[in-house]
Formats: structure tokens, C-alpha cells, sequence
């Protein structure tokens, strides 16, 4: 008797032919039709055909067994060296420039020395002002599909097809919309009703390429947040609604108290990926350099991915700018590396909770 | 408390304790229909230990249920929104005069006589003096990318996924996941640096390439930010698949690989079929990394050696230097279109694939 589990251990099989294609023919690719009925019936259906040939060769069970074990193997190895070589050459080359006068200072001399102080401000006043106006809009969906709307709505499963399409438009088309809408409707659009027409929001700024990168973070925020609501335990809501409490009450007062690390959860990886994101805020507000840190919503703005996308493919001099390069993409690798361990150290704290309350 | 007599159900206390303590089959909380207003007037009569927020605030909770209810429109709104304002910038291509002495959606797909070319040929060179748009350059460079993306991420992903969830240990398991999660969360750019540093000159060096930035090595690094988007629904699929599929078919003599190949791949199959899906649609619309390392010259051919100027990097290189309105920002809002339209596609599939499985072992699980 076969039992799943410890066939990897097993000595490597003797070089006995493979039989995969025999064993298998008699079931004639109709094992689409076999999966697809209920549990019980897989033994049924091939009950005879089956025992007979695995009866056969022990040996080319074993070949089967550790070609498949290697195979796929050799393919967690490829995706693990893959990010050591990644992380290991960012990290070698890179740490020995990190300094603190490069994290306080801004570029000079064309950016072949000084540090990357603006592209940091930058980035965080993106992510401040995109966490902003994603937070509310997220959660507010989140807990409109776990606590009123009806599961089975067609409404709300428009809403949900909504949600995971948003994840699916890729970035550079969220600049273009940025561009269309931010920019040249709503800014404008500001522009031509408080200014009389004067260009003061209807060009690429700060405050566009937050809001499209809130769009963008959205789907994110309402996945963790849903995730988070639902694992909060039902009997208190219940509870809550015995002593009286209604509905709104029972979400502000007791759900989400219950749901802010998962809500959190969401909202750090939220900033995680728009702190990476470039494409966005290509058109939309991120400038090469600028003398001055952003004053205002509308003054444009550095960011440290696009910082090194200038530095790699638009650096006047390679070699000089290389270190610094190098410690640029260290930086904003350990700042979303620091906020995605974050939050995952915050949803294990939340699982571990909740499974302690379940019990 | 049985004193609260006022509670949400309007059933007796008793009656409504009862229903909170024992799990019915829907909460007992008012439904959607039940209007907010309604209940925070009755807390106005509210007794000593009705929560502060509604009696205090009878209108501020209807107000909140409102908002709650017009936010949770904000994703349709910005699917609908994008499409539209994407689409207006676009439209003028469809039927503005001035723009189509410049170009056509005929002179974009089909092949132009220009002057110097001694054949009708697909080119793309918005700036020049004759401004040239074809997009066949674009869309094979975007397809060639892409399959190179596709073939590497696909067998790493999925080969990683089975690994993890049908032979690999606890211990490492908790170690490939979480790296696989590091690598999601790495930067496009920073991929794209890595391509274009690193990445470029080693394979260059390896396979003796003419040009350095080409379609090979961008399709490459492009698979590192596609591996854990097939690795991780791969994994979730084959990890739905339920035990009684593996004990019957081991009970019925199959091998350990069988079992595998003949009954967790194909009950998992549309899983892993959305992760390829969703990482096709990833791999279409990726930006930074190709904007790197693709060397971005519009070359209409087959080899992956040469370079090439994907769609998206395109849009990403060019936008910034047109003049808003004119024939070349309506091309590239065009091409913005089709990229959404296209990964619309590979995830409305996806999301279909993923129904079909669930609906599939539904009734194992």
C-alpha cells in the first residue's frame, strides 16, 4: 500500500525504461471527465485498467517518482537562486555607499555625487497622500461587501468582478488614465473654476500621481480588509446586535476594533506597491530633478523608482554614477522589503489572535 | 441584556437572545432593505445603555451608511472611468480630419509605401518628418517578449508550485513562500535595473549576442516578476485539491507521480490555467522592465536576439514628449486601449477559470 508522503526519500531508481506513456494509455485523456464527477467515482470508473499496469514495474515508479521530484525541484531551486543573485548583487554592491549623508542629501553634479534626500520626501509624500484617499474608499468597500450587501447580488458581484479587474490593468495604462482624468478633467477643470484658467492644477503634480496611484493600491486595500472582516468571529456581531446595537454601531464599534490589524495589513501593502511603482507617475506628476522639495499638492515631485530608472538609462556618466545607482535600488528595495514583512508579521499576529478566539 | 427591549429585529428579547446564540442560516442583523433612519429614530427613546454614537448622532449614522455605500461604487467607477477617459483621448483617432491626414487606423495596420523603402513596410517612427505609425512592430515585440516571459515563468512557476505543495517538507516550504513573496514585492524598476546592469552584459557574454539589450534578455527578467504571479494561484489550486482524489487514486495502486500527473494536475488544471492567465496579463502590460532592458528599437522580426519596443514601453518613452491632442498622443492612447482591452481579457478568463474549478471540486470539498 502506497501512502502519500516520503516517496522524495526513496533511493534513486535503476535506469529501467519509462513507462509513463503504457501505464497511462487505456484511460485515453479522459481524465477531464474523471476529475470532474463527484470524489467517489474516480475509483470506480478505473477500477480494472489501473491495477493491472502498476502491478508491473516497481522500478519505473521509482524513475517516474524522481524524475517528477527533480523536476520540479530543479524548479524552486532556478526561483529561489533567482532571488538570491538579485538580492545578493544589490546588496554587495550597493551597501557600501549607503550612508547616512546619501539618505540626508540631494543630488549634485548632475547626480554623479550627493544623495537621494528629495526622491525619498518624494516617495513618502506620495504614499502619505496616496494612503489618504485609498484607505477610506477601501475599507469603505470592504465593509459594504462583507456586512451589507448581498452575497449573491448581482450588484455586488459586479462590484467584485470590478475589484479584480482594477488588479489586472497594468500600470502604464493607470498613467494614461491619470493623465486623462486627473490632469486634464479634474485639474483643468479646477483650473479653469477657482483660477480663471490659470495652469496651477492642470498639469502633472503630487497630488494626481498620489490619487492615481490610490486607484492602482485600491484592490489591494479592499482584499486585506475583506479578508480581515471576515475572519472576525461571527457571535460578535451577534452579541452585538442582542444587546441592541445597530448595524453601523456593530461595524464602528465592535468588526472593525476586531479588523484594524488586517485593515493595517492592507494599507502597508498598499504603500509597499506604490512606493515601486513608476509607470504611474510617469505622466502624472515625478520630475528627473528639481531643485526644490515638493511645498504644495500641485508642485511636481521626485520618487525613488523613478530615480533609478533616470539613473540607469539617462546618466550623463555610467561608471561615477554606478555606487550610487546601486545604493538607490538598496534603499528602495530594504523600504518596500521593510513594509512587506510588516505587514506580514502584523496578519500572523492577526491569524494567531483569531485562532485563539476561535477555540 | 434582556432589558434592551428595543433591539434591531423587533422580535420579543427573549426570542431575539435565542437568535443570536444559536448560528441561524443569515445574521440577525437588519438587511440591506432595512432603512438606517429607521432605527436611529427609535434610539431616540433609547434607554441609558444604547451606545452614545447613535443616540448622540441619529443623522451621522445614516450619513456614514450612505458614504459606505456610494465608496464601495469607487472600483466600477474607476474601471468605467479609465475606459472612458482612455477612450476620449483615443476616439479623435476614429474620426478627426486633422489627425487623419497624419494617420489612419488602415495606415497603423497595414503595410505603407513610404518614400526611400523600396517595399511596403511596417514602420514606427512617430518622430520624423514623415511620422510613421505601424503598430505590427509594437504588437510582435510585445507578443515576442511576452511567450519568452511566458515560457520561462511558466514551467519555474508551476514546477515550484508542485514542488511545494505535493513534495517539499514544512520546513521548506516556509522558506520557498515567503522568498517567492520577496520577489513579487521587488520593484519592476528594480527588475529592470537588474536586466539592464547585470543581467544584459552576462547573457550578452553567455550566448555571444550582437546587441546587449534584446528581446531575450527583457523576456527573462520579465519572468521574474511573472514567477510568483503563476507560482502562487498554482499553488493554491493544487493545494484545493481534495485528499479523497489522492487516497482513491492511491488506493488504487497509482504511483506517487501518477497520482500527480493523472489526478492533482488536471483537477487543479483551470487553477493553474488562471495563474497563466493573470500572469499573461501581467506579463502584456509590465512596463519598467521592458522599458529597460528591451532596447527599444521598433525591429519587426522573429528573433529573439534582436531588440524591441514593446507596447507598453512605448506609451512609457513617448507620452511625455507629445504634444497633447496631436496624432501621436492619440496613437498612443490608442495603444493604452488595447492594452487594457487585452488584459480585461486575461483576467475576466482567468476569473473564469478560476469559477470553473471552484465549481469543479465543489462538490469534493
Amino acid at each position: 500500500m502506497k501512502r502519500p508522503g516520503n516517496r522524495v526519500g526513496s533511493p534513486p531508481a535503476s535506469p529501467a525504461a519509462d513507462h509513463r506513456g503504457r501505464v497511462w494509455e487505456p484511460s485515453q485523456g479522459s481524465h477531464d471527465s474523471r476529475v470532474g464527477s463527484p470524489p467517489a467515482s474516480p475509483a470506480a470508473d478505473h477500477r480494472g485498467r489501473v491495477w493491472e499496469p502498476s502491478q508491473g514495474s516497481h522500478h519505473s515508479h521509482r524513475l517516474g517518482d524522481v524524475a517528477l521530484a527533480l523536476g520540479s525541484g530543479l524548479a524552486v531551486a532556478l526561483v529561489l537562486l533567482i532571488v538570491v543573485v538579485i538580492l545578493g548583487d544589490v546588496t554587495y554592491n550597493g551597501a557600501s555607499h549607503l550612508t547616512l549623508g546619501f539618505l540626508t542629501q540631494a543630488p549634485r553634479d548632475g547626480m554623479t555625487a550627493g544623495g537621494i534626500f528629495p526622491a525619498i520626501f518624494g516617495t513618502v509624500a506620495l504614499v502619505v497622500l496616496m494612503t489618504l484617499a485609498v484607505l477610506p474608499a477601501g475599507v469603505a468597500t470592504a465593509i459594504y461587501l462583507s456586512e451589507y450587501a448581498n452575497p449573491g447580488s448581482r450588484l455586488t458581484r459586479l462590484v467584485r468582478v470590478a475589484v479584480n479587474n482594477l488588479a489586472g490593468v497594468p500600470s502604464i495604462v493607470f498613467g494614461l488614465f491619470g493623465l486623462g482624468f486627473f490632469v486634464q478633467f479634474v485639474g483643468a477643470g479646477i483650473d479653469r473654476a477657482l483660477y480663471g484658467g490659470q495652469r496651477i492644477f492642470g498639469q502633472p503634480a503630487l497630488v494626481w500621481a498620489a490619487l492615481t496611484m490610490a486607484v492602482l493600491t485600491l484592490p489591494v486595500v479592499i482584499v486585506a480588509t475583506e479578508e480581515a472582516l471576515a475572519a472576525v468571529p461571527r457571535e460578535l456581531r451577534l452579541a452585538s446586535a442582542a444587546l441592541g446595537a445597530s448595524r453601523l454601531q456593530t461595524i464602528v464599534r465592535v468588526v472593525l476594533p476586531q479588523a484594524l490589524p488586517g485593515i493595517l495589513t492592507g494599507a502597508i501593502l498598499a504603500i509597499s506597491r506604490g512606493a515601486g511603482e513608476v509607470a504611474p507617475i510617469l505622466f502624472t506628476g515625478v520630475a528627473y530633478f528639481l531643485p526644490k522639495l515638493p511645498g504644495s499638492l500641485h508642485d511636481q515631485f521626485m520618487q525613488l523608482g523613478y530615480h533609478v530608472y533616470v539613473l540607469s538609462t539617462q546618466s550623463p556618466d555610467v561608471d561615477a554614477t554606478r555606487p550610487i545607482l546601486y545604493a538607490t535600488v538598496l534603499v528602495l528595495l530594504l523600504l518596500t522589503f521593510a513594509l512587506n514583512a510588516t505587514a506580514v508579521v502584523v496578519r500572523s499576529h492577526m491569524r494567531r489572535r483569531f485562532a485563539g478566539a476561535a477555540s | 441584556m434582556a432589558t434592551s427591549s428595543e433591539n434591531p429585529v423587533e422580535r420579543p428579547p427573549d426570542r431575539a437572545m435565542l437568535a443570536g446564540l444559536t448560528p441561524p442560516t443569515r445574521p440577525t442583523l437588519p438587511r440591506l432593505g432595512s432603512p438606517p433612519v429607521q432605527s436611529s429614530d427609535r434610539t431616540n427613546h433609547g434607554r441609558a445603555e444604547r451606545p452614545r454614537l447613535a443616540s448622540r448622532r441619529p443623522r451621522f449614522q445614516a450619513l456614514a451608511e450612505v458614504a459606505i455605500r456610494v465608496l464601495a461604487f469607487t472600483s466600477i467607477a474607476a474601471i468605467i472611468l479609465i475606459f472612458v477617459f482612455i477612450g476620449k483621448e483615443a476616439w479623435p483617432l476614429f474620426h478627426s480630419a486633422a489627425i487623419a491626414r497624419e494617420v489612419t487606423l488602415a495606415k497603423m495596420w497595414f503595410a505603407q509605401q513610404w518614400p526611400g523603402y523600396d517595399a511596403p513596410e511596417h514602420v514606427w517612427q512617430p518622430v520624423s518628418e514623415i511620422p510613421k505609425y505601424a503598430a505590427w512592430p509594437l504588437v510582435v515585440g510585445t507578443l515576442k517578449v511576452t511567450l519568452i516571459a511566458m515560457l520561462v515563468a511558466v514551467p519555474l512557476g508551476v514546477g515550484a508550485a508542485l514542488f511545494v505543495s505535493q513534495y517539499a517538507g514544512r520546513r521548506l516550504r516556509e522558506i520557498v513562500k515567503p522568498t517567492v513573496e520577496l520577489l513579487a514585492g521587488v520593484p519592476s524598476v528594480v527588475l529592470g535595473f537588474f536586466a539592464l546592469m547585470v543581467m544584459a552584459s552576462w547573457m550578452q557574454q553567455a550566448l555571444g549576442l550582437d546587441s546587449r539589450l534584446n528581446a531575450l534578455v527583457a523576456g527573462v527578467a520579465l519572468s521574474f516578476a511573472i514567477i510568483p504571479v503563476v507560482f502562487t494561484v498554482s499553488e493554491e489550486a493544487f493545494g484545493a485539491v481534495p485528499r479523497s482524489y489522492v487516497e482513491a487514486s492511491t488506493a488504487l495502486g497509482a504511483a506517487r507521480w501518477q497520482t500527480i500527473l493523472r489526478v492533482i494536475v488536471p483537477a487543479a488544471g483551470p487553477g493553474v490555467a488562471a495563474g497563466i492567465a493573470l500572469g499573461l496579463g501581467r506579463a502584456v502590460g509590465e512596463t519598467m522592465i521592458v522599458l529597460m532592458a528591451s532596447g527599444n528599437a521598433a525591429i519587426l522580426s522573429a528573433s529573439p536576439a534582436d531588440s524591441v519596443r514593446t507596447v507598453s514601453a512605448t506609451i512609457a518613452a513617448e507620452l511625455a514628449e507629445v504634444v497633447f491632442g496631436g496624432a501621436h498622443y492619440t496613437v498612443l492612447f490608442f495603444l493604452g486601449v488595447l492594452l487594457f482591452a487585452f488584459t480585461l481579457g486575461t483576467n475576466l478568463l482567468g476569473e473564469f477559470a478560476i469559477g470553473r474549478m471552484r465549481r469543479r471540486l465543489g462538490g469534493a470539498a
